[in-house]
C-alpha cells in the first residue's frame, strides 16, 4: 500500500507582480480556474502520482477583522500557494514537477518577494513547504493509478455484463467466471490493467506506530489535567463564546460570482478559505489542541472513506500562516458548494465548530460544539466571505467521485476475491 | 417536475392575526391553495413600461388572500414581482439588496447558474421564449377562475395593466384533470405546512421522516426548520412611516418587507410526450405492460399515482424508502425519490444512544451507504404548476405526429430559500448525475442528457434487481426542455402595497 502525502509550497508575492502573476496563472486553464492537464507551463497530468494540485492566491479581503479585538492591523502579505495530494513522498512529487518544469515553475515564482532565481529550485520549494497542522485522506492508500485502473474495469465490466437475472448460485458463478475470463483477456490484450498494490513501507508504519504510541501517552497524561481543570477551562470557553465578535455580514455579489465562475465543471469542486486565528492564549492553546486531535484521527481513525458522516471530502487541509496568526483550509470535495455545505452543517456541525471556531468572527458556539455551524445563514455567510478564488485547479481523474471510488475498488476486490460464496457472488454481480 | 395543481389539504381556518400569529388576509392565497376549483388559469408576464401607472396598479389590485372564503369566489388573482421589477418599478436599491442573492441575480443571471440548474444545450436560457436577456418580465399576474370565467378576467385585468405595463407574455393553461402531459397523475407529493406554528422554533435532530414543514420553509417572517428567521428586507420604520408594512418577529423594531411573501420559482418546461412514449416503447419492445413497468419505475409512481415502492399503499402521499435501500422496488433514480427522498436527520439504526452516536459520528458502515444525501425536510418545494398545450393521449404520442403538440408544464413553486430548497434539488437531487451514489444518470424525465466531465454520460437509467445485476437503459433522449423562467417574490399583500407606493 502506498500512502498519500501532501505538499503546501507557501511564498509571499510581491505586490507590484501580482497582476501578472494572476494572468500567467489564468493562461494554464481550459475553463474557468480548471487546468488544462497538459498545459504549458506545468502539465499536471503528466504527474502520475498527483491526484489534485493548485494554485491559489491568498489575499485576504478580511485583513481588518482583527481590528475588533483591538489589534492593530499588521501589514500581512499575500502569497501564492501551490499545494498538492499525491501518492508516496510528496517531495518526490515535487521534484518530479521540477524536473518536468523547472524554467516554466521559476517564472511563477518568480513573482513572489524571496524568490532566488540562483538557488536551486526544489531546494526553494522544499523550504517554503509549510507544515500542515491537520491533514485529511480519504481513502489512505488509494493510488491514482489504482483510481484509474479500476475506473477503467468498472466501465468495461458494467459494458460486458448481462444483466439478466440469474437463475441460481451456479448461473452467478458462471457468469462471474465468463467475466473474470473477459478481464484476463483484456488484460493479455493491454486494454486494462490491475497492477498489484505495492508494498506498505516499513518507515511509514513505524513512524504510524510511533504516533499511535506518543498521541496515546500524551493523551493519557494531559486527560487528567484537563479533567482537573475543566470547570476554569469551561468558564473561559464560555466567557469566549459570549464576547467573541461575530463577523458574519452577507458576501458581496461580486465574490460571490467569482467564486461561481469556478465551480461546477467536474463532480468535483476545490474550496480555499482564509482567515484570522482568534488571538490570545486560550483560543491558540484551543486551536493548537483541537487541529492536533484532528490530525490524530485523520492518521489513525478516518483513513477509509469518511470524516464523521461526511464521505465526499478527497483531500482536505489546515495549515498556520504568519507565526499562527492566521490560517488557511483548502479541500476537493465531491459535488456542489451548496450541498458541501449542507452536508457540513446537517451532518458535522460539532466538527466545524471545533476546528474553526477558533477563527476570527465564526457565528458564536455554544459550549464549542453547539449552534456555531447550525446557525445556517450566518454560516453560510462566514465561509463564502472567507473564500478565495482558486486560480488553477488540477484534477487528475475527471467525473469520478469517491463513492464512484469506492464502488471500483469492490469491483476489483470481488473480481480477485479466492472463494466468494454464492451471496457475495450476487452482490458483486449487483455492484456492475 | 410534474404534479400540479392540486389543492393542499386545508388546514384549519384561524383568525388573521389571531393567537397563531399568522395573518392569514395578508398572505397570497396561492401559498395556502392550489385553487383546484380555479380549472382555468392564466399567467401574464408584464413588463413595466409607466412606473406611476404600474405602481398605482399594484396598490389598487384586488389580490386574493389565504382566507377561506365561501362561497368560492368567481376568481383569484396573485401578483408576483423579479428583482428587476423591483428595480423598475423604482424601489430603492438598499431595498432591494435585502432580498436573496438567487432572486437578484435572477434565473437565468449568469453561466454558473444556468451550469447548477442544468440550463444547458437545448434548454440554454439564450433559446428561451422568456426570461432570458432582455426578455425578463417584471411582473406575473397568475390568474385563476371557475370553467368559464376566465376570458373575461384576463380581458379586463390586461386592459387595466396596460396603462402601466407591456403585455410580455401570455401563458395559457390546460386543465388536464390533474395530470401532467406524459399522462401522470401529478401533485400528490405536497408538504404539510404547519399553519398552526405548533412546532417549536428550534434545532433538533429528527429522527424520521415527517411531511409537516416548518411555516418559515415557504412564508418569510416565520421560524424555518433550523428555528430561525431567513433574511429578507428589514427596514428601519423610518422607510414606513404609515405603518404599512408588519414588523419582524425576531426584531420588533423593523418593518419586515419580507414577511408572509415567498420567493416563486417559475418555469416553462416543454414537454416531447410523443418522444417520452416512443422511446418507452422502443426499450419495451413494443410491449405494453412492459413500457408501463418502465414508464413507473422513471416516475416511481404508476400512471394512477401509486407509489411503487408502495403498491399497496391508501394514501399516496405516507410512504417512505426505508425498506428499499437497494432501491429493488422502486429505483434510486426514480423521479419522485429524486425529488423527494423522505429521508430523515440520521440513517436508521437499532434503538439505543449508543447506535445513534456510532450513526452520528460516521462508524456504522450500512448506515453509511444510506446517507449519501441531505436530509430531506430542508429542501422541500410547495408545488403550483399548471399545464400548458394540447393534452396528447399515449395512442396519439406513441402514433407521432409531423409537428410535436405544443405541451408541457408551467412549473412553478414556492420556497423561502431559494438556494436551500429549489436550486438544490433541482442541482444536488434533479440535475446532478451523481445522486445518491449513481452513476451515469440523472432525472429520467428532467435530465438534460448533456454528457458529463470526463466524457461521462448522463443519459442512462438503473434499475436495480434483486437477483442479478441492475437493469440498464441507455441513449434516454431529452424529454423535457426548459423554454423559459425567472424567480419572483410573492409579496405578503401590506408588502405589494408597500412596493407600490415606496
Amino acid at each position: 500500500m502506498t500512502p498519500q502525502s501532501q505538499f503546501t509550497v507557501v511564498a509571499p508575492v510581491r505586490k507590484d507582480r501580482e497582476p501578472q502573476l494572476r494572468q500567467l496563472l489564468a493562461t494554464m486553464n481550459s475553463l474557468p480556474g480548471l487546468a488544462d492537464p497538459h498545459n504549458a507551463l506545468v502539465p499536471f497530468g503528466e504527474f502520475a502520482t498527483l491526484h489534485f494540485a493548485r494554485f491559489a492566491l491568498l489575499d485576504d479581503p478580511n485583513q481588518d477583522d482583527i481590528e475588533v479585538y483591538g489589534v492593530p492591523q499588521p501589514n500581512l502579505p499575500s502569497y501564492l500557494a501551490f499545494i498538492g495530494d499525491c501518492d508516496g513522498p510528496a517531495h518526490e512529487c515535487l521534484a518530479q514537477v521540477v524536473r518536468r518544469a523547472a524554467a516554466r515553475l521559476s517564472e511563477i515564482f518568480a513573482h513572489c518577494a524571496d524568490f532566488d532565481a540562483g538557488r536551486d529550485l526544489l531546494s526553494w520549494m522544499v523550504a517554503h513547504d509549510l507544515p500542515i497542522a491537520a491533514s485529511y485522506v480519504n481513502w489512505v492508500g488509494r493510488t491514482v493509478l489504482q483510481i484509474k485502473e479500476e475506473g477503467a474495469l468498472q466501465r468495461a465490466l458494467a459494458a460486458k455484463v448481462d444483466r439478466s437475472a440469474v437463475t441460481s448460485g451456479a448461473a452467478a458463478r458462471q457468469r462471474r467466471s465468463e467475466l473474470i475470463d473477459f478481464v484476463k483477456n483484456e488484460i493479455a490484450a493491454h486494454r486494462l490493467s490491475l497492477t498489484p498494490p505495492a508494498p506498505t513501507p516499513l518507515r511509514w508504519q513505524l513512524a504510524k506506530l510511533w504516533n499511535l504510541a506518543m498521541g496515546v501517552l500524551i493523551t493519557l497524561i494531559a486527560l487528567p489535567v484537563l479533567l482537573l481543570f475543566s470547570p476554569l477551562l469551561l468558564v473561559t470557553l464560555r466567557r469566549h463564546e459570549t464576547q467573541d465578535p461575530e463577523i458574519c455580514p452577507r458576501p458581496n455579489a461580486a465574490l460571490l460570482n467569482e467564486l461561481q465562475n469556478l465551480e461546477d465543471f467536474d463532480v468535483s469542486n476545490q474550496y480555499t478559505a482564509f482567515g484570522w486565528a482568534k488571538p490570545g492564549p486560550f483560543r491558540g492553546a484551543l486551536m493548537t489542541g483541537v487541529l492536533a486531535a484532528l490530525q490524530f484521527i485523520c492518521r489513525h481513525v478516518s483513513t477509509r472513506g469518511f470524516l464523521g458522516r461526511v464521505q465526499s471530502i478527497h483531500f482536505a487541509r489546515w495549515v498556520f500562516i504568519d507565526g499562527r496568526r492566521r490560517l488557511f483550509f483548502m479541500s476537493n470535495y465531491d459535488g456542489g458548494h451548496q450541498a458541501y455545505m449542507d452536508d457540513f452543517i446537517n451532518k458535522v456541525a460539532f466538527g466545524l465548530n471545533l476546528t474553526f471556531s477558533s477563527g476570527v468572527g465564526w457565528p458564536h458556539t455554544e459550549w464549542l460544539l453547539a449552534k456555531g455551524a447550525r446557525r445556517e445563514h450566518l454560516f453560510k455567510y462566514f465561509q463564502r466571505r472567507h473564500q478565495l478564488p482558486t486560480q488553477v485547479w488540477y484534477k487528475a481523474y475527471p467525473g469520478l467521485t469517491l463513492i464512484d471510488m469506492e464502488r471500483n475498488a469492490r469491483i476489483r476486490q470481488g473480481l480477485e476475491q479466492e472463494h466468494p460464496s454464492d451471496a457475495e457472488v450476487l452482490a458483486w454481480l449487483k455492484l456492475l | 417536475m410534474a404534479e400540479t395543481p392540486v389543492t393542499a389539504p386545508l388546514q384549519p381556518q384561524k383568525s388573521a392575526g389571531g393567537a397563531s400569529g399568522v395573518d392569514s388576509a395578508d398572505i397570497q392565497g396561492l401559498v395556502r391553495f392550489g385553487y383546484k376549483h380555479y380549472t382555468e388559469a392564466v399567467f401574464l408576464l408584464l413588463r413595466v413600461r409607466e412606473a406611476r401607472a404600474a405602481r398605482a396598479w399594484l396598490a389598487g389590485a384586488s389580490v386574493t388572500s389565504a382566507v377561506e372564503m365561501k362561497p368560492l369566489p368567481d376568481y383569484a388573482l396573485q401578483v408576483a414581482v423579479t428583482s428587476d421589477g423591483l428595480r423598475a418599478l423604482g424601489v430603492s436599491a438598499d431595498i432591494i439588496d435585502g432580498f436573496s442573492q438567487e432572486f437578484l441575480d435572477g434565473m437565468a443571471g449568469d453561466p454558473s447558474r444556468a451550469r447548477r440548474l442544468g440550463d444547458e444545450g437545448p434548454s440554454d436560457p439564450k433559446y428561451w421564449i422568456w426570461g432570458g436577456g432582455d426578455r425578463v418580465p417584471h411582473c406575473a399576474v397568475l390568474l385563476y377562475a371557475l370553467p368559464g370565467g376566465l376570458e373575461a378576467r384576463r380581458l379586463a385585468v390586461e386592459a387595466q395593466c396596460a396603462a402601466g405595463f407591456d403585455l410580455l407574455q401570455r401563458l395559457g393553461t390546460t386543465d388536464m384533470g390533474g395530470k401532467e402531459p406524459f399522462g401522470f397523475t401529478d401533485g400528490i407529493s405536497q408538504p404539510l405546512l404547519d399553519w398552526d406554528l405548533a412546532q417549536p422554533a428550534s434545532d433538533r435532530t429528527q429522527l424520521e421522516y415527517a411531511n409537516l414543514s416548518c411555516l418559515g420553509e415557504f412564508l418569510l417572517g416565520y421560524p424555518n426548520e433550523y428555528g430561525l428567521y431567513t433574511p429578507r428586507p428589514l427596514l428601519d420604520p423610518s422607510r414606513d412611516a404609515q405603518g404599512v408594512l408588519p414588523r419582524a418577529a425576531e426584531s420588533p423594531e423593523r418593518a419586515d418587507l419580507g414577511r408572509n411573501g415567498s420567493y416563486l420559482v417559475f418555469r416553462q418546461l416543454r414537454q416531447d410526450v410523443s418522444g417520452f412514449w416512443r422511446a418507452l416503447d422502443r426499450y419495451a419492445g413494443g410491449n405494453a405492460g412492459e413500457r408501463d413497468r418502465l414508464a413507473a419505475a422513471m416516475v416511481g409512481r404508476t400512471r394512477t399515482g401509486q407509489p411503487i415502492v408502495d403498491p399497496s399503499s391508501v394514501n399516496l402521499n405516507d410512504f417512505t424508502y426505508g425498506a428499499d435501500p437497494e432501491g429493488i422496488r422502486c429505483p434510486l433514480g426514480a423521479h419522485i425519490r429524486r425529488a423527494n427522498p423522505r429521508n430523515a436527520d440520521l440513517p436508521a439504526g437499532a434503538p439505543g444512544i449508543l447506535s445513534r452516536l456510532i450513526r452520528t459520528l460516521g462508524f456504522d458502515a450500512s448506515a453509511r451507504s444510506r446517507d449519501l444525501m441531505s436530509s430531506t425536510r430542508y429542501h422541500r418545494l410547495l408545488r403550483r404548476g399548471r399545464e400548458y398545450g394540447t393534452a396528447v393521449s399515449i395512442d396519439q404520442a406513441l402514433a407521432g405526429a409531423a409537428t410535436p403538440a405544443e405541451v408541457g408544464l408551467h412549473f412553478m413553486c414556492l420556497n423561502a430559500n431559494l438556494q436551500r430548497q429549489f436550486e438544490f434539488v433541482q442541482n444536488a437531487w434533479i440535475m446532478s448525475n451523481r445522486f445518491n451514489g449513481l452513476h451515469d444518470e440523472s432525472d429520467p424525465l428532467l435530465g438534460n442528457r448533456m454528457p458529463g466531465p470526463g466524457a461521462t454520460p448522463s443519459d442512462g437509467f438503473s434499475m436495480p434487481q434483486s437477483d442479478g445485476p441492475a437493469g440498464r437503459l441507455t441513449a434516454v433522449p431529452q424529454f423535457v426542455t426548459v423554454t423559459g423562467g425567472a424567480y419572483f417574490f410573492l409579496p405578503g399583500i401590506r408588502a405589494l402595497r408597500f412596493l407600490a407606493s415606496a
